[in-house]
């Protein structure tokens, strides 16, 4: 008797040069698709899962780029902040020497301050006061790079007159405001600045901007008028530089020379850095990003749960079958792929309508909203991604199941 | 030279659970299966049959005695080990375990692409031709649930088949069938077993399909006792 195992290789018939074929039976597949209300309902399940969280991570993004709104509006490349301020919603004012002597470096254009404050606003209708965002600057220095400030610059010169953002929100009397200036009627109103005086003010102009998490409303008005609200503001203060430099300069080079220019009572950034300061304040600093990230980590669990429910009743009620594969000689391994394909397979399934339903979504919130949603790739990869990741977990769970398939048991 | 046995067991002893529920199942059993034999094992139920027979074919872990199947001593192989052996056995069961969501092609193409490192070796083909020998041309897309019972037993024959083993353990294979086509299924699997010089182990109860045999075992609690078959050559040792 001897050890070495003499199995059986067929005789061959014909050319040796018969090319090998390896065509495998996609048995994930197979089985899946001949169970079409399980599919179906799976497919379902991470779909919801995937929209749930497209749609999560969409609002959160758009709030915390939301924040950034008036960066992205701001002409300029430069800006400065006080080291104080975490976010412009809570700015700390600075001198305004500081934006005047940058004017001194030859790659300098411009400089020119932003004043930034709270107010309450009383709608013109109800009565109703409520808080929202009031930005001075000098319309002449044209820092303020959205359409209807421009058209409107020259109202504001008027005394105790502001420009009236259309985006913000309902409650501030916005519809009627529009519908009023449009007839051209006069809008007067009461503002009550925090920290301020109170003044009747007049809507001389409209313009497109947003609500953000700081301020469900905004005006903006000229530096001048903004002094007449906050007479408190020392002269001179400022909360955010813009600094406009000779096209074609070199921005890093010339922020390097700026910030050695300057005393470091003042930050130097440019316009990422700045957007930067806003979105990880409100990252970091309020419990809404932990909220989004909380109504992601459902999503995910809610899927997860489904996926690992369709798959470990598919295992069970295959187990005659796996366990026959076994005694055939198949691999655990080889099952074991077979099961997380199948997980595979269900997460793109289930991702391509989410997609769809999470892009749809996207531009009726956006509509409804003002909030700058909008599907981007970088999500739907982190989206597709969390996906797979939870229908392979969940697979990887199921799997265990394969252990019950003794292929002992199948001759009874 | 005597040809190499396809089957050799030597004091073979198994048992089921541990302690005050320690069963006996297996008693020092010796056993050889040569090429081409064709082996009947009867016996009352419960003496031991399927049990020594996941034992032969790797399904099962051997506790005491040796095994050597093909060649390749099972006592003390690893798991690894088993799965390639199981591979060049062909397996026929009471339930014919088809595959219910494949069809009858891509059932038979399941055991003939564990084969596709062999030279020449072309799955698809060779499952066509098995499943043509087993007179199943005509049905290679049916499911398992759209045929009968004796046509599913031959589905069955074809999967065990077409990897062309040298060793067919078969367990009551006619069970579930009524007398004609449980003749025939015993007779095809005989037939291509005979042109293929493949041995085999059946368990039966049946006693309409004794003739097949070259020799017939029978079991009794455990242990192996010779009785008459056509021929009587090869006693155990
Ligand atoms: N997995 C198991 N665990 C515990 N006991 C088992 C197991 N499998 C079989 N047995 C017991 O071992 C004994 C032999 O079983 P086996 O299935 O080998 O008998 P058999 O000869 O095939 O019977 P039958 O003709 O009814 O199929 C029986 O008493 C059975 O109850
Ligand atoms: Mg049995």
């Amino acid at each position: 008797m001897v050890d070495q195992p003499y199995f059986d290789v067929p005789e061959r018939s014909g050319p040796a040069a018969k090319p090998r074929r390896r065509r495998r039976i996609f048995l994930a597949w197979l089985q899946m698709s001949r169970e079409k209300t399980r599919l179906r309902v799976a497919v379902l399940g991470i779909t919801f899962a995937a929209v749930l969280m497209m749609v999560q991570l969409g609002i959160r993004d758009a709030l915390f780029d939301s924040a950034t709104l008036l960066h992205n509006s701001l002409a300029g490349e430069v800006f400065l902040l006080s080291p104080h301020s975490a976010s412009v919603i809570a700015a700390q004012p600075f001198s305004d020497r500081r934006l005047h002597q940058t004017l001194a470096l030859p790659e300098v254009q411009s400089a020119s301050g932003i004043y930034v404050g709270f107010a309450q606003w009383e709608n013109h209708r109800t009565h109703l006061a409520r808080n929202l965002y009031v930005i001075g600057f000098n319309p002449d220095d044209r820092s303020i790079a959205i359409e209807g400030v421009e058209r409107y610059a020259k109202a504001i010169k008027q005394a105790d007159t502001v420009l009236f953002d259309v985006y913000s929100r309902p409650e501030f009397g916005t519809a009627e405001i529009g519908v009023d200036f449009t007839r051209q009627l006069p809008i007067t109103t009461e503002m009550n600045p925090i920290a301020g005086s109170l003044r009747r003010v007049t809507v001389g102009g409209l313009f497109q901007l947003g609500p953000t998490f700081g301020g469900d409303a905004n005006v903006i008005t000229s530096d001048v008028n903004f002094r007449r609200l906050f007479p408190g503001r020392k002269k001179g203060s400022i909360d955010i530089g813009v600094i406009r430099l000779v096209p074609g300069t070199d921005v890093e080079r010339a922020i390097r020379k700026i910030r050695a220019h300057l005393p470091a009572d003042v930050q130097v950034l440019t316009k990422d850095e700045f957007k930067n300061v806003d979105r990880s304040y409100w990252a970091s600093s309020k419990p809404l990003g932990y909220i989004f990230n909380l109504n992601v980590i459902m999503g995910f669990l809610v899927g997860a749960i489904i996926v690992y429910q369709i798959l470990y009743t598919d295992v069970s009620e295959h187990l005659a079958e796996y366990a026959t594969l076994k005694a055939i000689g198949y691999q655990d391994s080889e099952l074991l792929k077979v099961v997380l394909q199948e997980a595979g397979l269900l997460a793109l399934l289930g991702f391509i309508p989410a997609f769809l339903i999470a892009s749809g979504a996207h531009l009726a919130i956006s509509n409804a909203t003002h909030l700058p949603i909008a599907m981007t790739p970088a999500r739907a990869i982190t989206v597709l991604v969390l996906t797979l990741a939870m229908c392979l977990i969940s697979g990887a769970l199921a799997v265990r199941r394969l252990k019950a398939a003794d292929p002992a048991d199948i001759f009874n | 030279m005597p040809a190499e046995p396809i089957v050799a067991v030597q004091h073979l002893s198994h048992h089921f659970g541990a302690g005050e529920l320690r069963r006996e199942v297996l008693l020092d059993i010796h056993l050889t299966i040569r090429r081409g034999e064709v082996v009947i094992l009867r016996g009352p139920s419960g003496s031991g049959k399927t049990t020594l027979l996941t034992l032969i074919g790797g399904l099962r872990s051997v506790q005491q005695g040796e095994l050597h199947v093909l060649g390749q001593a099972l006592h003390g192989a690893d798991g690894d080990a088993l799965v390639r052996l199981r591979r060049h056995i062909g397996f026929i069961f009471q339930a014919h375990n088809l595959l219910r969501f494949l069809n009858v092609l891509q059932n038979v193409q399941m055991a003939a692409q564990l084969h596709d490192e062999r030279p020449g070796w072309d799955t698809r083909a060779e499952a066509t031709a098995m499943i043509e020998a087993v007179g199943l041309g005509g049905h290679r897309h049916s499911y398992p649930e759209n045929l009968s019972g004796g046509q599913k037993q031959r589905v069955a024959i074809a999967r065990a088949l077409v990897g062309r083993p040298r060793l067919i353990l078969a367990d009551e294979p006619t069970a579930s069938l009524d007398s004609r086509s449980g003749r025939d299924v015993v007779n095809l699997m005989q037939h291509l077993a005979r042109e293929r010089g493949t041995a085999i182990l059946l368990v039966t109860h049946d006693s309409r399909i004794l003739d097949i045999a070259d020799r017939q075992l029978h079991m009794e609690d455990g242990r192996l006792v010779q009785s008459a078959g056509r021929e009587v050559s090869h006693a155990p040792r």
